[in-house]
């Protein structure tokens, strides 16, 4: 991580030697109605550091994607600040990649295509070899190495998200935001993905923050799970740091004695 | 002897080089008055199975009985929930269990069928909807019309095929609830396809795992046995269930890494630095010169 000449005082290295990569402060948003605003986030402060991987789980409706989204810079804030590396974000930027729920891809362009969409934003300089040795690469880390030229529509939708995935990781983003990734697939397939995702950004240690409704997906995937309240005037309920040792193998987190402990909790939340 | 037998059967599609075998060597006996889960990866054949099920596929090898007989062809005795509700969209809600109710009981007067027909619409909550068409409903609504379209017509075993894959969370919890609840009071045969363990917990007796095609076969069967209802939040703490739970779920991790697939060649990454267009980018190169 670089140092900056004008670093903040709330920037500065604490008992968790990370620096913050995302900070959130007393943020608010509101929609205006005929009757006066309608409140959906209130107050909200999060932070989280450089490398962390953070899931977010509440109702549906509570305000996740909404957080998401102006985390993305794809929703204007109405209060409050939101602070990338440091600094304030302007808008949607490469910095910050995105993997939503539908696959969103561009339906007349092959896997690799959709790919290097991205990487030719961030890599103008790179030569055409590189850029297709990196979408490449990603496409293959992901499980398509025998489908790069393979158009979205013929692909199924557990592999389309597979190259969202992979489109989001060759932008070597900051900071990685899932939007309910895996909540159009069935829960065996979503299984299969969380390993795939685990294990990409295992290498690649970014930031990471995934919204789920599935509390199995949420302790699997992160190390700090954040509850949310429902809305509106929702905020962050409460927190669960779940310690287990990574790289994380599926049926040996299954098989941890405090799993279901974590588990019940979640779902106790979720449930008042 | 068992009320549905599926024995060795086998079912491909398709001929010659482009012949995909579907399921192979499926044997299942199911009880009256049971409940059967079966979970399974998506493509497996979980609905080849069910279609064998209600005579609407025939199998290539082996045998599927209904009371000792082969099946030939659908029937009412067989009620199917289709995972896209499978509504007849000009229809409303009465008027589409209606449709059921005069084909399997022609015999009933007027009277009898409309409170027939009531009596199921108020089973599934939806008395307040029953003259609305299915474009105003809810997923969750519809999937309550299909449900009780299928209860009209009394059959003896029901076929849900993901019935509740398409819902959201919440709305899933509910009609799971519902439906076992429903089950209870009449426990007839059920079948469910599902693809969430969890699922199969909180309803079935039984869950029998099916491996990931081509050639998909049955694997070893799990007995559930919790008191219903089944609260998520209670048998969570219940060391049996999480035995139960992690012995099925390894399980399929087990039979669905068989699907991973690995390309021979490797892929180096370049060592590029992404340049992010925008003011950040200006500003950096200020603060490092």
């Amino acid at each position: 991580m670089e140092a900056w000449v004008n670093t903040p005082d709330q920037f500065i290295l604490k008992e968790d030697d990370r620096a913050d990569m995302l900070v959130c402060d007393k943020l608010r948003k509101a929609y205006p109605t005929p009757k006066g605003d309608y409140v959906v986030l209130d107050q909200l402060q999060l932070k989280i550091k450089q490398g962390e991987f953070v899931s977010i789980i509440g109702h549906s409706g509570c305000g996740k994607s909404t957080l998401l989204t102006m985390i993305a810079g794809l929703n204007p804030v109405s209060g409050g600040t939101i602070m990338v590396d440091g600094f304030p974000i302007e808008g949607a930027g490469p910095d910050r990649a995105v993997v939503f729920q539908s696959p969103s891809l561009l339906p007349w362009l092959s896997a690799l295509d959709n790919v290097m969409i991205g990487v030719k934003q961030v890599f103008p300089k790179a030569s055409k070899a590189e850029k297709v040795e990196i979408c490449k690469y990603y496409l293959d880390k992901v499980g398509l190495g025998n489908d790069f030229h393979k158009r979205a529509t013929s692909l199924s939708q557990g592999m389309q998200q597979r190259v969202g995935i992979a489109r989001a990781f060759a932008l070597k983003p900051k900071i990685l935001l899932l939007d309910e990734p895996f909540g159009m697939l069935d829960s065996l397939t979503r299984g299969e993905l969380q390993d795939v995702l685990l294990e990409i950004w295992q290498k690649e240690k970014i930031t990471a923050v995934a919204i789920t409704h599935d509390v199995d997906e949420s302790i699997f995937l992160a190390d700090r799970v954040i509850m949310m309240t429902s809305g509106p005037y929702a905020k962050i309920g409460d927190e669960l740091c779940i310690p287990f040792d990574r790289p994380r193998n599926r049926k040996e987190v299954l098989e941890h004695p405090e799993y279901y402990d974590y588990r019940g909790y979640l779902m106790d939340f979720l449930n008042h | 002897m068992a009320l549905l037998e599926l024995k060795n059967v086998s079912k491909s599609f398709g001929s010659g080089s482009t012949k995909v075998n579907v399921l192979s060597n499926i044997n299942l006996a199911v009880e009256e008055g049971e409940f059967v889960a079966i979970v399974g990866f998506s493509g497996s054949g979980k609905t080849t199975l069910i279609n064998l099920v209600n005579g609407l596929h025939f199998p290539d090898q082996g045998e599927v009985l209904l009371h000792g007989l082969p099946i030939t062809g659908p029937g009412p005795d067989r009620g199917v929930i289709f995972q896209n509700y499978s509504l007849l969209p000009w229809l409303s809600v009465y008027n589409n269990i209606k449709l059921a109710v005069d084909e399997v009981f022609p015999k009933l007067s007027k009277m009898e069928k409309d409170l027939h027909i009531k009596k199921y619409i108020s089973m599934v909550n939806l008395s307040h909807a029953k003259d609305k068409m299915p474009s105003a409903l809810s997923g969750g609504m519809r999937q309550r019309v299909s449900v009780a379209r299928a209860l009209a017509m009394d059959p003896e075993i029901l076929l849900m095929d993901e019935p509740l894959s398409a819902l959201d969370a919440l709305t899933r919890g509910t009609l799971q609830e519902e439906i076992v609840t429903i089950w209870s009071q009449n426990r007839k045969t059920a079948i469910l396809i599902t693809n969430d363990v969890d699922e199969g917990i909180l309803m079935a007796d039984r869950i029998i795992p099916l491996t990931p095609g081509p050639n998909a076969t049955l694997g070893p069967e799990f007995k559930v046995d919790f008191e219903r209802p089944r609260i998520v939040t209670e048998i969570n703490k219940n060391s049996t269930y999480k035995r139960l739970r992690n012995d099925i779920l390894e399980f399929l991790i087990e039979v669905g890494s068989t699907r991973r697939q690995f390309s021979d060649q490797k892929y180096l990454l370049p060592n590029l630095q992404p340049t992010y267009p925008g003011r950040r980018a200006f500003w950096k190169k200020n603060v490092n010169t």
